[in-house]
């Protein structure tokens, strides 16, 4: 599944519902559709607002299931990160005055099982997440 | 006094504001917000903050970005800040977050309305 939004801060419930349906086939719990819907979420307003810091461009969301396990990728072509470490630091932002927490990559990583980010600068960024849905109702 | 607005009504209790949500509180219903609800802060009179949750299915960082900012606000002026009605999903990004170690989390409005006016024990 490949969706492409444009990046206004009001495509981003859009987005998130959309990889929400897409991932109900894999019959999630509650919990672990808030779970995607929150990563989802975070990475796409990261692109929205850091990626083109409110400048007009493209989000993509590219969606795969293997299996019981869901990939999610969110691809701007943005300014890039220039310190992909520092960035993923909790509590680091560098958008203060906008009151970011930075918290972003800390709940990507918490509600995910794993979480690559790819960055130049000036090029954009590629985030890509996975998932295995499931593993609670096995327990 | 009873305000609606996007994302969000509001309600005044003597020096209280009670913002209760009504949207899915990410980046885009932060930026309807928050310039409202400074707003009604900048105006006076307001010394303590209640964020009502009972119509928000969903929340991400965003939402922590308001409610701290929003603390700041009435923190110097003494003011507290509560949040009410918190479902499963958001108490989840909530206490990720640690954000209960700095604001006070009751089951309803009039329960967070007295406890905001009773003070707090002195050190």
């Amino acid at each position: 599944m490949k969706l492409v939004i444009e990046s206004l801060s009001e495509n981003e419930s859009f987005a998130r519902t959309v990889v929400a349906a897409y991932i109900t086939r894999l019959d999630p719990t509650l919990e672990e559709l808030a779970d995607v819907k929150t990563a989802v979420s975070e990475a796409v307003t990261n692109s929205i607002i850091h990626g083109y810091a409110g400048k007009s461009g493209e989000v993509e969301i590219v969606c795969e299931i293997h299996g019981q396990e869901v990939m999610v990728e969110v691809v701007d072509y943005g300014v890039g990160i220039i310190d992909i470490e520092k960035a993923m630091e909790p509590l680091y932002t560098t958008k203060p005055e906008w009151e970011r927490s930075g918290m972003g990559f800390a709940f990507m990583e918490a509600f995910m099982d794993s979480l690559e980010v790819y960055s130049e600068v000036g090029k954009g960024t590629r985030v890509v997440m996975r998932k295995e849905i499931g593993k609670e109702q096995e327990k | 006094m009873q305000t609606k607005m996007n994302a969000a009504h509001y309600e005044l209790h003597q020096n209280c504001l009670v913002i209760y949500v009504t949207d899915d509180l990410d980046h885009h219903a932060v930026t309807q917000l928050r310039e409202y609800s400074d707003r009604l802060i900048d105006a006076g009179n307001i010394k303590h903050i209640i964020f009502d949750f009972t119509e928000v299915g969903f929340m991400d960082s965003s939402g922590i970005g308001l409610i701290m900012g929003r603390y700041k606000k009435v923190m110097f002026l003494g003011g507290r800040a509560a949040v009410t009605n918190v479902g499963e999903v958001v108490n989840r990004i909530f206490s990720l977050s640690g954000l209960y170690q700095i604001i006070e989390r009751y089951d309803t409005v009039p329960e967070a309305l007295e406890g905001l006016q009773k003070s707090r024990i002195k050190q």
